[in-house]
């Protein structure tokens, strides 16, 4: 087994009795992104002097005995969203080419006072709009499984980059599913937490009513541990939770004995793949066979989430990116004349064609006559579906549903067709609407060995619940044990 | 719903893009084809519900207003396209 193969919690373990050094680790990592991201190109940039200076500290700490969290020493990525001070940070556009941070994300601060080597930032679709990495403005990041496909998107590249095992582990951040897809199409447990539990201060925004940051990993076990260095309260980020976190190890092997699962009769569609469709039907008998109960539930709004999802982000994203307007940083068209036309030219020339569509849709649902009919009708739209959730929730502890419709894609395959494009967070962006968190974890292959996510969404602030249903299922298969054959 | 190219025009100079004429003719058509689908939010009634704008918590929360170090200049002049002292220098803005 290469050491590059360990789980983020196998390799903390070895850095604790001393068998092997984070240098060793992080030295490994950057021998297999020089391996292998020519073909996966998941990394935008790496920083080997950074992140040997963190795995050089962490010895010293290891060896005096004081490792700054359970995690010290293990290298890890970052989506190319989070501010990192003194590393170029563009959200794969070219309007912030040669950006550098001047402070850091809280959660790089909470990761960096852990004791973990950041490896560099990677690739995803441009301002994370996008669910294939092909909205990049560097090019698309491969999927591992099968360099020809996807890896998902937005946060393909920390996807690809843990499932090619040029790092231990990863963040992305999650708008829509821009977590959870990804994940499901490259084998991963990915999280996304809910909103509020972990801070934003610092990652670069999309639509802030939505957005939220989470672990990505190869085990569940990972996935948790990942999650509770950067679960907490945040008093720069307004929209934080000041709820404390609970241990999400302590009652990891507690498994579903006795608890109550959700399938929503909407979330079972014409139009899925049906080897998806086989083999998460499979995962929940499996889950009856454990000892959990299967309860159909009903969530009558679903319909209406793509729509209201396709108003509430491009809207907050029209006036979020309104603050690239090559005054205080990123791209500048120089030879414009007069400040209007600098701003113009320089939002045509920095902001690819993705961008630049939803900018227009969101502006044009917020100006002057349209917000009611569509802004506002779509954030009451919303409520209901937020009410969805509360009602199912009163009678399961957890909801089960295919992540994704539709196993990885080839690259190329739906750039032309916006709205199938779109159709990839069916499943995942009601989630994100109703402020619920999700967790999508490996369950099985298709024929051609392509991976298959189940999705798992929880109440409100119940990570260690989920986490322990994903435990549940992941000791009974080895889905989470293989690796890509990249 | 079809949008027209005047129309388009509009929202662009809303949103400080300045389109090409290809642009306007793929967005126009494009745009149209998204508002079609997002029409369907108009079939519910919605009266009487509240809209959502933090999803967990009641509302935002504030802190302390208390001073704290925020960027030097230097440091926060650093990414500027093109400065002049501690400003950033911007084109002719009266035209």
């Amino acid at each position: 087994m290469a050491l590059t193969d360990l789980s983020m919690l196998e390799l903390a373990a070895k850095l604790a009795a001393g068998a092997l050094s984070s240098v060793e680790a992080t030295r490994a990592c950057l021998a297999r992104a020089a391996q292998v991201d020519g073909k996966v190109k998941a990394f935008l940039r790496l920083d080997e002097k950074g992140a040997l200076a963190a795995a050089e500290a962490s010895d010293a700490r290891r060896k005096a005995g004081n490792p700054a969290s359970p995690l010290d020493g293990v290298p890890i990525g970052l989506k190319d969203i989070f501010l990192t001070e003194g590393v170029e940070t563009t959200c794969a556009s070219r309007i912030l080419q040669g950006f550098i941070p001047p402070y850091d994300a809280t959660v790089v601060s909470l990761l960096k006072q852990a004791g973990l080597p950041i490896m560099g930032k990677l690739n995803m679709d441009e301002f994370a709009m996008g669910s294939s990495t092909e909205s990049s403005a560097y090019g698309p990041t491969h999927n591992p499984w099968a360099l020809d496909r996807t890896p998902g998107g937005s946060s393909g590249g920390s996807a690809a980059a843990v499932a090619a095992r040029e790092v231990f582990g990863a963040l992305g951040t999650d708008t829509g599913g821009s977590i959870r897809q990804p994940a499901a199409l490259t084998n991963l447990v990915g999280l996304k937490p809910t909103y509020g539990r972990v801070s934003r201060y610092g990652v670069i925004a999309f639509a802030s009513s939505l957005d939220q940051v989470g672990p990505m990993a190869r085990t569940v076990a990972d996935t948790a541990a990942l999650l509770q260095l950067i679960a907490r309260h945040d008093p720069l980020d307004s929209t934080s939770a000041p709820v404390e976190a609970p241990d999400y190890r302590e009652d990891l092997e507690g498994g579903v004995r006795g608890l109550k699962l959700g399938v929503p009769r909407e979330y079972f569609i014409d139009g899925m793949d049906p080897e998806v469709e086989a083999t998460v039907r499979e995962a929940l008998r499996d889950y009856e066979r454990m000892g959990a109960t299967l309860v159909e539930v009903s969530l009558p709004h679903t319909k209406y989430a793509l729509a209201t999802y396709y108003l509430l982000a491009p809207a907050e994203a029209s006036s979020n990116l309104a603050r690239y307007d090559g005054v205080r940083y990123g791209l500048r068209a120089k030879d414009a004349k007069g400040l209007r036309e600098m701003y113009g030219q320089t939002r045509e020339r920095g902001f690819g064609a993705e961008v630049k569509r939803r900018i227009m849709l969101g502006t044009y649902a917020l100006s002057a006559g349209y917000y009611d009919a569509y802004y506002l009708r779509a954030q009451k739209v919303r409520t209901l579906i937020r009410q969805d959730f509360s009602r199912a929730f009163e009678q399961v502890d957890a909801i089960l549903s295919p992540t994704s419709p539709v196993p990885a894609f080839k690259l190329g395959e739906k750039a032309d067709d916006l709205l199938a494009m779109y159709l990839m967070d069916v499943f995942t962006l009601p989630c994100n609407l109703a402020g619920i968190p999700g967790l999508s974890l490996p369950c099985g292959f298709t024929k051609s060995n392509l991976p298959i996510g189940l999705q798992i969404l929880g109440k409100p602030f119940d990570e260690a619940r989920m986490l322990r249903i994903a435990r549940a299922f992941e000791r009974e298969h080895d889905f989470t044990r293989r690796l890509a054959p990249v | 719903m079809k949008l027209t190219i005047e129309q388009v025009r509009h929202v662009a100079n809303l949103a400080r893009l300045s389109l090409t004429p290809e642009e306007e003719q793929r967005y126009a058509t494009q745009l149209s084809a998204v508002l079609d689908a997002v029409a369907q939010l108009q079939e519910l009634d919605v009266s009487g519900v509240e809209p959502t704008s933090h999803a967990t918590l009641a509302s935002s929360l504030l802190r302390e207003d208390v001073t704290r170090p925020s960027l030097p200049p230097e440091k926060g002049l650093a990414n500027a396209p093109v400065k002049m002292g501690t400003s950033f220098a911007v084109p002719k803005i009266i035209e």
